[in-house]
């Protein structure tokens, strides 16, 4: 008995479960001598755990997946390499291939001018000259050598606070550096996981508010699970001046930052950025996996795509894996990762589904998935009334009632283009698409559609107070619901003669007073 | 004895010219004033100086080169001047293309810029001075509690590339001092007094005396961030460190 007790002592030195064990059969020997084959039967049974949990000490096994595991911190590094960094949307590739290295992260801090949105201008503060900053894609036991560089003609110190570092700051009390130098430190990924960085220098909420984060990515030592494509998004609140789609330079406002009050929510730094050119894209078939984080600084995050259910969602970028997950919820300062394979092809819509975000203040993205049709997932009817994306502007359901006009002075055709094309981007683009292709049984085509070009009366009235029931464009029938667009005449005007003026419809210059008319 | 009053009255007529009218400086009158890091019981004091109307410009830091040839960019010593120093200048004495006579000097080191004030006859402003002086809109010598003066400087701290302008570009304070926010930042004598550590936000904690009264930092307290970003510029730099948006001006204590 003693030897066997020996044995287990050894076995068993660092495994709680089986101590515990010990500990019974430590108990049961003082109570009770007369179990003692059945204390033999459990002593030998804790033995083969204790033996199992013995060759863990010496470097042991997954149990899940049999591949080996160390303690993060006692991962040897032996190799060095510099880290690829990328511009979102796009993600470096798998660490799965190689072993924890020395990672060399090379960051330049850059303030410029950019795009928030169609005509509007906004100072950015950036980690790599995008926003969101580059992504960094490091695996667990990796020995970071983080240098932070900022720009020479920069005018403001900034450092950077990752939250995949343990230590005082996350890494920002080390990297205070001033415009024109350079500052290096390092650090060792410990947790597997998915994290967000930023700048923390004071006033940190400005710093944040302006651009400053990004996504760090630690994976586990055997690389996340390979998926067919990846994709990095990360959402963010503005806060401007001048209100949602005032052209111009817009500074931004810290007391609608105090309040809370965003002028924009987007994703990847600006209104469109995911949107016409820039979609996503994906086949049929395909597993999609997007890093999704918020950068804040203040709004959290209702993240749905429109027409998709998440398969795995990594809640909170950590170790929970929920499945089959309709929306998930993003913290300010925080990140998850969501994959799903793409069944049918269309459009799907990256929205935050807190929803006025999505269709008023910019946070909406596209991911075209193209391949053969799957009729039996996927019928392709649209009820009328199920789901209605909506422009930039106020809206309400059709009206039959007069509305005041407006004093208007009549713009050249030239500026009705220009703020056409604006307010077309803000208003009527969710729907009929930025070619105005509109969506096959859904939203009709303005892209050389008979309907439209037929009689710019009925098209001016269909703007004003709205239209629902069926009509049919280009041969093909559609019976959906417009809403009435609440646009003064000159706006009418400017964006009717945009859309008659592009994809090939018949050139017809609207002109306020037209409006005016239909309007009474 | 008229003519002795008479003299008396000429010598204090002429002292209070030389007084009022530095050539290009202007008289600030001393006061007190309660800094951003400070509390009720630390008041800071500023006797009566003088301070450059503007800042150094590009063409009157090329004329002390040519003074002092150790200054040039191929002959500063490394401790007193980073890499960066005189970095839009072509060669010693010559700026590159693009770059205005009349733009505020920057890429300086604090080591440059003290000696160069030190050769005019003058000193660098002390911190203390400096946003005394700050302190002033057009109209008022303490402007800290008006929401447009606030928001002007916290719009030029985000706005990138302002110091390509000439000098005088932006508004002529109370105290007839121009381009104190607007166009550059500037050294001070004792820039680094006030220490701000790399992590703002742990400098709100209680037991830093810099910021008791950070936590108490208010909505409505716009001032506080303006000034945050300018002490916190000054906590990031060093002094041989050459930065393009930090220029100087000279001062000149009354003896």
């Amino acid at each position: 008995m003693q030897f066997i007790k020996n044995l287990l002592i050894l076995a068993l030195r660092d495994n709680t479960l089986c101590l515990v064990l010990y500990r019974n059969l430590k108990t049961n020997m003082m109570i009770d001598s007369q179990i003692k084959r059945k204390l033999r039967s459990l002593a030998s049974l804790s033995l083969l755990v204790g033996a199992v949990s013995f060759s863990s000490c010496s470097g042991g096994s997954d149990q899940k997946s049999g591949i080996s595991k160390t303690n993060p911190e006692d991962i040897k590094v032996v190799s060095e390499m510099v880290a690829e960094l990328t511009a979102p949307p796009f993600v470096p590739k798998s660490t799965a291939d190689r072993a924890a290295t020395k990672l060399i992260v090379d960051m330049e801090i850059i303030e410029e001018t950019g795009t928030m949105a169609s005509g509007v201008e906004y100072v950015y503060w950036t980690f790599g000259g995008t926003v969101p900053g580059s992504f960094i894609r490091t695996k667990v036991g990796d020995e970071v050598e983080f240098h932070l560089k900022n720009h020479p003609d920069n005018k403001l110190p900034h450092n950077i606070d990752l939250h995949a570092v343990t230590g005082p700051g996350g890494g920002a009390v080390s990297s205070f550096v001033a415009p024109g130098h350079e500052i290096v430190f390092q650090f060792k990924t410990l947790k597997p996981g998915l994290y967000v960085y930023h700048c923390a220098t004071a006033p940190v909420g400005m710093h944040i508010a302006n651009g400053m984060y990004g996504l760090i990515l630690v994976e586990p030592e055997e690389g996340l699970p390979p998926v067919d494509k990846e994709y990095y998004v990360m959402q963010g609140d503005f806060y401007t001046k001048g209100k949602y789609g005032e052209a111009g330079l817009q500074p931004f406002d810290m007391q609608k930052a105090i309040d809370e009050e965003a002028d924009y929510v987007v994703f990847n730094g600006s209104v469109g950025a995911l949107s016409g050119d820039d979609a996503l894209t994906a086949k049929v078939g395909e597993t999609v996996r997007i890093y999704f984080g918020n950068g804040g600084p203040n709004l959290v995050s209702s993240f749905h795509v429109i027409g998709e259910i998440f398969d795995r969602v990594t809640v909170e970028g950590g170790s929970l894996v929920n499945e089959n997950v309709q929306t998930t919820l993003v913290p300010a300062g925080g990140a998850a990762m969501v994959e799903f394979k793409v069944d049918v092809p269309g459009e799907l819509v990256l929205v935050d589904h807190s929803i006025f975000r999505a269709f008023n203040k910019g946070a909406l993205g596209i991911l075209n998935v193209t391949g053969p049709e799957n009729k039996q997932i996927y019928s392709g009817t649209i009820q009328e009334g199920i789901y209605l994306p909506e422009g930039g502007t106020i809206q309400s359901m059709p009206v039959e009632d007069d509305q005041p006009a407006k004093e208007a002075v009549e713009m050249t055709k030239a500026e009705k283009m220009e703020m056409g094309k604006k307010l077309y981007g803000s208003t009527c683009f969710a729907c009929h698409q930025a070619n105005g292709e509109g969506i096959e049984n859904a939203f009709p085509p303005l892209a050389n559609a008979d309907y439209l070009n037929e009689d710019v009366d009925r098209a001016i009235d269909i703007v004003l107070r709205g239209k629902s029931g069926e009509i049919t464009v280009n041969g093909k029938k559609y019976n959906s619901v417009m809403t009435a667009q609440n646009l003064t005449d000159e706006e009418v005007a400017a964006v009717m003669t945009y859309i008659y003026n592009s994809w090939g419809n018949n050139g017809t210059e609207v002109t306020t007073e037209m409006v005016k008319k239909v309007r009474k | 004895m008229f003519s002795k009053f008479l003299t008396v009255v000429v010598i204090i007529f002429l002292s209070l010219i030389s007084y009022g009218q530095k050539e290009g400086m202007a008289l600030i009158k001393g006061g007190q004033y309660i800094p951003l890091y400070g509390t009720d019981s630390n008041i800071v004091k500023v006797q009566d100086f003088y301070i450059d109307q503007y800042p150094v410009t590009n063409a009157e830091y090329v004329k002390f080169l040519e003074d002092n040839p150790k200054w040039r960019k191929s002959n500063v010593i490394a401790l007193y001047a980073d890499g960066n120093y005189l970095r839009h200048f072509k060669d010693d004495l010559n700026l590159k293309d693009g770059e205005l006579e009349n733009a505020p000097m920057t890429n300086v080191s604090y080591f440059a810029a003290k000696k160069y004030c030190e050769c005019q006859g003058k000193r660098l402003p002390t911190l203390d001075e400096w946003e005394y002086v700050g302190m002033a809109d057009e109209k008022d010598a303490d402007a800290r509690t008006k929401d447009e003066y606030n928001k002007f400087i916290l719009s030029w701290y985000e706005k990138p590339n302002s110091y390509n302008q000439e000098v005088g570009s932006t508004f002529e304070n109370y105290w007839g001092v121009y381009d104190m926010h607007g166009l550059v930042w500037e050294w001070t004598q004792d820039f680094n007094s006030v220490l701000i550590s790399g992590e703002s936000r742990s400098d709100v904690d209680g037991g830093n005396d810099l910021f008791c009264g950070g936590a108490a930092l208010g909505s409505s307290d716009l001032m506080n961030y303006a000034a945050f970003m300018r002490y916190a510029f000054r906590g990031s730099v060093k002094a041989n460190y050459s930065i393009r948006n930090l220029g100087f001006r000279c001062a000149k204590s009354i003896n």
